[in-house]
């Protein structure tokens, strides 16, 4: 056996361990496949479990503590201070990651999935050849790719010592002051938990809102919450350098309706999205395409346009949302083993860590309203519900987006306490194709944020008791 | 633009099952060059395009049954609709791909998905609906589980798979399941102690090649279910002795080659001819049984069924009156209509109307059979090989050419009594060319 020309055989490969590429092993094995999981780092998990949704959520989680804490002095819960200890909250964050990431290896290697360390490159629609890994190659019969995203690189003329949503999840040090360019759900989350660290933070927006994706209504309420930890916020702006300085700190140069100004901070945090890691994996020995946006083609099956691959995840189409990857994990998989499966879902649930949490589902008000779909919206405010009360948290809504003629639940939006877990049943309801009466007629339990669910339908049908009649003239 | 539609295939076939398309949308087809390949009860013929231009509409995939009629195809030879047909008012396009609006479609235009909660919606992907077609009855027009399988129920026969033959599926998948349990849940509540099991997949065990059930073959399979369920056989079988009529028949086809007729002389004339006498001597064998009516109907006309074995599956063609026809005539009449079903050219009035069939597998070998009725007529007699054996006359061991017969019949009309006299008859007058002479 002659090392770095061992070439392995199976039924279907693999590429990457986030949460598409290690379900979709999962998912091969329960089927009785033959599977190799190629991971190019050295722990599972991919960007969510190791340097985005998990470890970010862990440190929001934290901050979140803290806040509340200090908020409970409004109840009468005296709390004279707080104290961080940064290599502690770092050091909890490192045994969260380390404890999922364990739980993987141990799911794969109870399922026989044999895993992979290097990069993996195609060579032909059957074959990828390892870089860095003991095998040298594989044989496959079929192939998942799974190799998620990056971040997008800095634009010419910025230094390259800033912070990228990767380093500030590390947790180097509290700079005093940040700026966080862009202000996009990764921007506001991780600008928050600094915030909560003890920076004076601030934000920087090209377009004119934060948050473009999510309706004005949610934003603006979660913008009136926040708005007192940020130092300045400033949308509609271009950022025309970052330059660092001599001795610590940086100088960047922004502009607004053509009047330049300047800002010192000590650190800058970039946030400028991602990109499909869809170059370097050798897709030109294959008959796969890349599209437009540099995402893999695929259809609704998760095929390539080569019969042999497939992909999913962050590296196609779509929002770059582990949720979205780990269910196209599941059809790949069942598809690859011939079962009548496609990805048919109605929505995509889009969740963002602010606090307020916002979360929303299926059509938002924009999108009727850009693509000329009549729509009927009930609101119903947390200002008017029992449990919302008990939190002392009012700062919130929910509204339900339907169909005005049958009253087909299309879309729902949720920003308050709690959001992220609220949503799913609106997801649920869009899925199941409830309607209003559907939602309104099901007992949720009291006191709970998830009455506002219903309360929301009931207005929405005009029936909601809970809110006042508009005043008759 | 010229809307083709399915032109009239023969006789009384009134649809036919799409095998394959030679074209796709958006490319040119030739005037005359094949367009489609469509299989009916009795074959497939490959239809060509009766014009040339663009093709910008297929309607139907392959395994979709169409009617004759139907609009199968639109192509784009350069004339505008009016021009084609001039005088009559446009055809409804109903028919014409693109499918009718969904249900979902909304007044202003607009579509969005049908609403169907996930677990239908995979449901009517394994039963090979295709889920916006179906107006939901649930509110909001959202689409049940039996509001899919109602639709599907609707199609019985509409293919799963989209692919043609030999493609493997996997034998235990979900859909497949599905169907199954169902049918066989209801099998067995009317039929006690019947347990179905699914095949078990056979590719474990080694490379298989799976291929559709198609139309010869399916309509082979539904006749003979049918009647192997319906009506109790029983067998008789005995042998005939055709030495004398062998050699009658072998001088003059030899020394008539020329006669179409003569020159083709088998076995199988005499023996229709016998039959006939046969079945008016005991009408039963020329009956009916109508279950649902609880009536034997007795046929006053002899129509005798051969069964040929044509390459594409089994074909039964019709020789008509056969008591108003000489041998020479129905020897003619079997060697023209055997070989129209060879070419899959047999109209398909040649093939209806039957009330007793032979089949002939002596040619090919065999003894003894245990032939299929050949529903719902009440027997079929099966020919075996005619061979020399030894045989006892008088008393001492004489080489004869020895033909072997077997009666299968329904013991619903007929008897065992009945078969034997019935075939005892037939035996005679086989054995003797004069009997054949003097007495059918």
């Amino acid at each position: 056996m002659v090392m770095g020309s061992l070439r392995q055989e199976t039924q279907v490969v693999v590429i990457g361990s986030g949460p598409g590429g290690y379900v979709a092993a999962l998912r091969l094995a329960d089927l009785g496949k033959e599977v190799v999981l190629v991971e190019e780092r050295s722990a599972f998990g991919g960007t969510c479990l190791l340097e985005g949704c998990i470890p970010s959520k862990t440190l929001i989680h934290a901050v979140e503590v803290k806040e509340n804490a200090l908020a409970a002095a409004a109840f009468g819960l005296g709390c004279t201070g707080t104290s961080i200890d940064l290599d502690r909250l770092r050091e909890y964050t490192g045994e969260v990651v380390d404890g999922l990431s364990g739980g993987i290896t141990s799911l794969l290697k109870r399922r026989g999935v044999t895993t992979i360390q290097g990069r993996a490159r195609f060579s032909s629609s059957t074959t990828v050849e390892i870089e860095g890994g003991e095998i040298s190659g594989i044989d496959f019969e079929q192939a998942v790719i799974a190799t998620g995203s990056s971040l997008n690189n800095l634009p010419d003329g910025m230094t390259s010592s800033v912070w990228s949503s990767a380093d500030a999840l590390k947790l180097p040090y509290v700079p005093e002051s940040m700026l966080v360019v862009g202000g996009g759900y990764i921007g506001l989350e991780l600008g928050l938990v600094y915030q909560g660290l003890g920076s004076k933070v601030s934000v920087v927006e090209f377009f004119p809102r934060l948050l473009p994706g999510a309706d004005h209504d949610l934003v603006e309420v979660m913008v009136k919450s926040v708005q007192g930890r940020l130092d300045n916020v400033m949308l509609d702006t271009k950022v025309r350098s970052i330059v660092e300085k001599d001795g610590g700190g940086f100088t960047v140069r922004v502009e607004k309706d053509g009047k330049e100004d300047t800002h010192e901070y000590a650190m800058v945090l970039v946030a400028i999205g991602r990109q499909p890691n869809s170059g370097d994996i050798g897709l030109e020995h294959t008959k796969a395409q890349i599209g437009e946006r540099g995402t893999i083609r695929t259809n609704n099956e998760c095929r390539t346009d080569d019969p042999n691959i497939f992909a999913i995840g962050d590296v196609t189409d779509g929002p770059m949302l582990a949720h979205k990857a780990s269910r196209e994990a599941k059809i790949a998989a069942e598809v690859i083993c011939g079962h009548p499966v496609e990805f048919d879902n109605r929505a995509i649930p889009a969740v963002v860590y602010t606090d307020p949490e916002i979360a929303w589902t299926g059509i938002t008000e924009r999108e009727a309203e850009d693509g000329g779909i009549a729509i009927k919206v009930g609101r119903f405010p947390l200002a008017a519900l029992g449990r919302a009360r008990t939190l002392g948290r009012t700062d919130g809504l929910v509204k339900i987006i339907c169909d005005p003629d049958d009253e087909l639940i299309l879309g729902v939006g949720i920003v308050g306490p709690h959001a992220s877990e609220l949503i799913a049943e609106g997801t649920l309801a869009i899925e199941m194709g409830a309607t209003l009466e559907d939602l309104v007629a099901t007992i949720h339990p009291h006191p709970t944020l998830s009455e506002a669910v219903m309360e929301a339908a009931e207005v929405a049908l005009g029936a909601a008791v809970h809110v006042n009649p508009p005043r008759r003239p | 633009m010229f809307e083709f539609k399915l032109p009239d295939l023969g006789e009384g076939i009134a649809e036919g099952e799409i095998l394959k398309w030679h074209v796709e949308v958006g490319q040119t087809v030739a005037e005359d060059a094949p367009l489609v390949d469509v299989e009916t009860d009795k074959a497939a013929v490959t239809i060509p395009s009766p014009r040339g231009g663009a093709v910008t509409a297929l309607s139907g995939k392959v395994g979709d049954v169409v009617n004759v009629g139907d609009v199968v195809a639109v192509i784009d030879d350069g004339s505008a609709a009016a021009t084609v047909e001039p005088v009559a008012a446009p055809e409804p396009p109903a028919a014409v791909a693109p499918p009718a609006a969904a249900p979902a479609a909304k007044a202003d235009g607009r579509r969005r998905p049908v609403p169907a909660a996930p677990a239908t919606r995979r449901l009517a992907r394994e039963m090979g609906v295709d889920i916006n077609t179906i107006a939901g009855s649930g509110p909001a027009g959202r689409v049940t589980a039996d509001d899919v399988r109602g639709t599907a129920a609707a199609e019985p026969f509409a293919p799963t798979a989209e692919s043609d033959t030999a493609v493997h599926v996997p034998a235990s998948s979900v859909a497949d399941d599905q169907a199954f349990a169902e049918f066989a849940a209801h099998a067995a509540s009317t039929i006690p102690f019947l347990e179905l099991e699914p095949l078990p997949d056979f590719a474990v065990d080694g490379p298989v090649e799976v291929e559709k059930l198609r139309s010869i073959r399916r309509k082979v399979a539904r006749k003979m279910v049918t009647s192997m369920t319906l009506v109790p056989h029983v067998a008789h079988m005995d042998d005939a002795d055709v030495t004398a009529l062998e050699e009658f028949r072998k001088s003059q086809k030899s020394a008539r080659s020329g006669d179409p007729g003569i020159g083709s002389l088998t076995l199988l004339s005499f023996v229709i001819k016998a039959i006939t006498a046969g079945l008016r001597a005991a009408p039963a064998f020329n009956a009916s049984l109508d279950p649902f009516k609880e009536e034997i109907v007795y046929k006053k006309y002899y129509n005798i069924g051969f069964a040929a074995d044509t390459g594409r599956g089994l074909v039964v063609p019709v020789i008509k009156g056969t008591d108003r026809k000489s041998i020479r005539d129905i020897s003619t009449e079997i060697a023209e209509k055997a070989g129209l079903a060879r070419e899959g050219a047999l109209p398909a009035e040649d093939m209806r109307g039957g009330t007793f069939t032979i089949t002939n597998v002596g040619p090919l070998g065999g003894t003894a059979m245990l032939p299929t009725i050949n529903y719902p007529e009440v027997a079929i007699l099966g020919m075996g090989r005619v061979q020399e054996k030894p045989v006892v006359r008088d008393g001492e061991i004489v080489i004869r050419k020895i033909l072997p017969l077997t009666l299968a019949f329904d013991h619903r009309i007929a008897d065992g009594a009945d078969a034997a006299r019935f075939v005892g008859e037939l035996i005679r007058q086989l054995s003797d060319p004069n009997l054949l002479l003097l007495e059918t």
